[in-house]
């Protein structure tokens, strides 16, 4: 496509998504879109780390959590800001995604994966029995109706869906300035092929550790835009290893290694989830999880690339 | 805490981890295969739970009778399981392979839910029951069946991988797939041969278990994790090394939750996981 083209179509779509608020005003469709954008940012922040530098983490419910803690805790003992805990989320990703790659990242493949698995395991099991922060019971964000922009509290879902939107389109200019800089070619270089990556002079521990940071800072915002949207957070909801499982499984569908796959994916998944749900949910019976278990297994065999991996084969055919 | 509280930790911390060592074994042996991990080893193992249960209300078969049979249902489970889907994604990327299997722990839990509902079913009055003192210590004598009974399986299975020839020839996939089809071994055969093995050894374990644990959809998932993290610690395909790591994995989680805190005792075994890790990036006895 000419790059004027391109631009065309993506101020227009960018113009529809800001309509659309605006146009539906109930509050479900609403939530639908602001489920698809927080979900389609964290499987972005994600693909940072797993699609462009190749650690497939199975952990990443770890920085989700971090973020909706750091604030909710910081709004009820300090009475700060949610802005400013969403900040201070971030910063203590960071942190904790470097004390983490320590170790991790010394493990390849299959090592790797298992090794962020148990890392989730350890820090949901600290939550829940850490009562200060709310153990197993959860943390309730104190409620602000003042409607100050400063509380990050909103009668309107239209408020949260524009910040929705705008940490996503945050997650993927940041992923989109990584894929075309010289740390988007040493990602990839790790990721296809990290002794020959190092045997060219790729600092790949350190870079590494880059791409975790980039994927747990991004991550954390998600974090702790969760908390202020839902108003409610505990371990089981916000770190739990399914949340980590359903991030990349977003991120897969829509194709690893991509700008818009993690996008595509959220746009597919997060609906047909609530649809499942509407239709086949609330019976007791799982019927809606039994589907989606079963359509897991048919994208793993028929299409391991993602839909993404279809575009482009596509287009290399026409073009 | 007095000694014999220590001992008798040690005693039910070995016990236990002669399980966790036949349920890792499973996993192990796939891995070594086809360098895919099992994410659905935990449903095998609940479905091997229920069907224990069920011989039990239904026939009044104890677990200890139809433990031949749910070793055979499984072995008929991890064959099916590869033919139906792991054969086709043998060559996909790892993210696919480990989806799919994902995908099948989803389906079989929902499916489980779906038909048998979430209620925790329990064998009553069992064959074995009771508990014999040895010397001050007590040991409950359905854990002691269980441990013998999985002990027993995993120097069967050792002596099959290491003395037969279908033994041999699973091991000679595991290390060249090309080399071994040279010297005309149906390696398709062997896979489809290592699943059944596998899910097999997961029945084993989970007739045993029925002995004197509840079945319910989601019993798989933490001795899933304590499979995954035994099979890592003890090194990806060693099925001896597994032994070893799941007796640690017992031990340090009886002890974890004796010496800290019994609702921390996965976060040490975690953490001591993550620290040989450090030290061994390979496990204790895998080779990298």
């Amino acid at each position: 496509m000419p790059r004027a083209l391109t631009l065309t179509a993506g101020l227009v779509a960018l113009a529809l998504l800001l309509a659309f608020p605006l146009v539906f005003t109930l509050p479900y469709p609403r939530d639908v879109m602001i489920r698809i954008f927080l979900y389609a940012m964290l499987a972005t922040a994600w693909n940072v780390l797993a699609g462009y530098c190749g650690q497939i983490s199975l952990g990443h419910a770890v920085f989700f959590g971090t973020g909706a803690y750091t604030s909710t805790v910081l709004v009820k003992t300090l009475g700060l800001t949610p802005w400013a805990g969403m900040l201070a989320g971030a910063a203590l990703a960071v942190a904790l995604s470097q004390v983490i790659g320590y170790p991790v990242f010394r493990l390849r493949g299959h090592y790797f994966a298992i090794a962020t698995i148990a890392v989730g395991e350890i820090v949901q099991t600290l939550m829940i029995n850490w009562d200060w922060v709310g153990g197993a019971r959860g943390l309730f964000i104190p409620i602000d109706r003042t409607g100050s922009l400063l509380a990050f509290q909103f009668r309107d879902k239209q408020v949260y869906y524009y910040i929705a939107l705008g940490i996503l389109l945050l997650a993927l200019w940041v992923t989109w300035r990584i894929e075309r800089s010289r740390t988007g070619y040493y990602f990839r270089a790790i990721r296809e092929d990290q002794d020959a990556a190092a045997s060219l002079g790729v600092p790949v521990a350190r870079y590494k550790q880059r791409a975790m940071a980039v994927s747990a800072a991004l991550t954390a915002l998600g974090g702790t835009f969760y908390a202020q949207y839902i108003l409610f957070i505990d371990p089981e909801s916000v770190l739990p290893l399914s949340l980590s499982i359903l991030v990349c499984l977003i991120a897969v569908l829509g194709g690893v290694g991509t700008l818009w796959g993690p996008l595509i994916g959220a746009a597919i998944l997060v609906p047909l989830g609530e649809a499942t749900r509407i239709y086949l949910g609330g019976t007791g019976k799982a019927i809606d999880l039994l589907i989606y278990g079963f359509l897991i297994m048919v994208i793993s065999v028929i299409q391991p690339g993602g839909i993404m991996a279809l575009a482009q084969r596509g287009r290399r055919r026409t073009g | 805490m007095t000694a014999e509280v220590l001992l008798q930790g040690i005693v039910s911390g070995l016990l236990m981890g002669f399980v966790y060592a036949l349920i890792a074994a499973g996993l192990s042996l796939i891995f070594g295969l086809m360098e895919i991990v099992n994410f659905a080893h935990g449903e095998l193992l609940m479905l091997a739970m229920f069907s224990t249960y069920w011989a039990w209300a239904l026939w009044r078969l104890d677990p200890v009778v139809s433990l031949p049979l749910t070793a055979a249902a499984l072995f008929l489970l991890g064959f099916v399981t590869y033919h139906g889907l792991i054969r086709w994604v043998l060559g996909a990327p790892m993210l696919a392979q480990i989806f799919a299997t994902f995908g099948l722990a989803i389906f079989l839990r929902s499916a489980a839910q779906a038909v048998w509902g979430v209620d925790f079913h329990l064998v009553k009055d069992p064959l074995v029951q009771g508990r014999i003192s040895l010397g001050g210590l007590f040991i409950g004598l359905p854990q002691m069946v269980a441990s013998v009974g999985a002990l027993l399986a995993f120097v069967f299975l050792n002596w099959f991988i290491s003395r037969t020839e279908t033994g041999l020839a699973l091991q000679a996939t595991a290390q060249d797939r090309q080399a071994a089809s040279l010297m005309g071994i149906n390696t398709e055969r062997m896979f489809a041969l290592g699943w059944g093995i596998g899910a097999a050894c997961v029945g084993v374990a989970g007739s045993l278990l029925t002995i004197f644990f509840y079945v319910f959809p989601y019993v798989g998932a933490s001795f899933a994790l304590l499979a995954y993290v035994t099979v890592a610690l003890g090194g990806f395909g060693n099925v001896p090394g597994t032994l070893v790591a799941g007796v640690v994995v017992g031990l340090i989680e009886v002890l974890g939750g004796l010496l800290i805190a019994p609702a921390l005792k996965y976060v040490v075994v975690f953490l001591l996981y993550l620290l040989v890790v450090l030290w061994r990036p390979q496990g204790l006895f895998g080779r990298y």
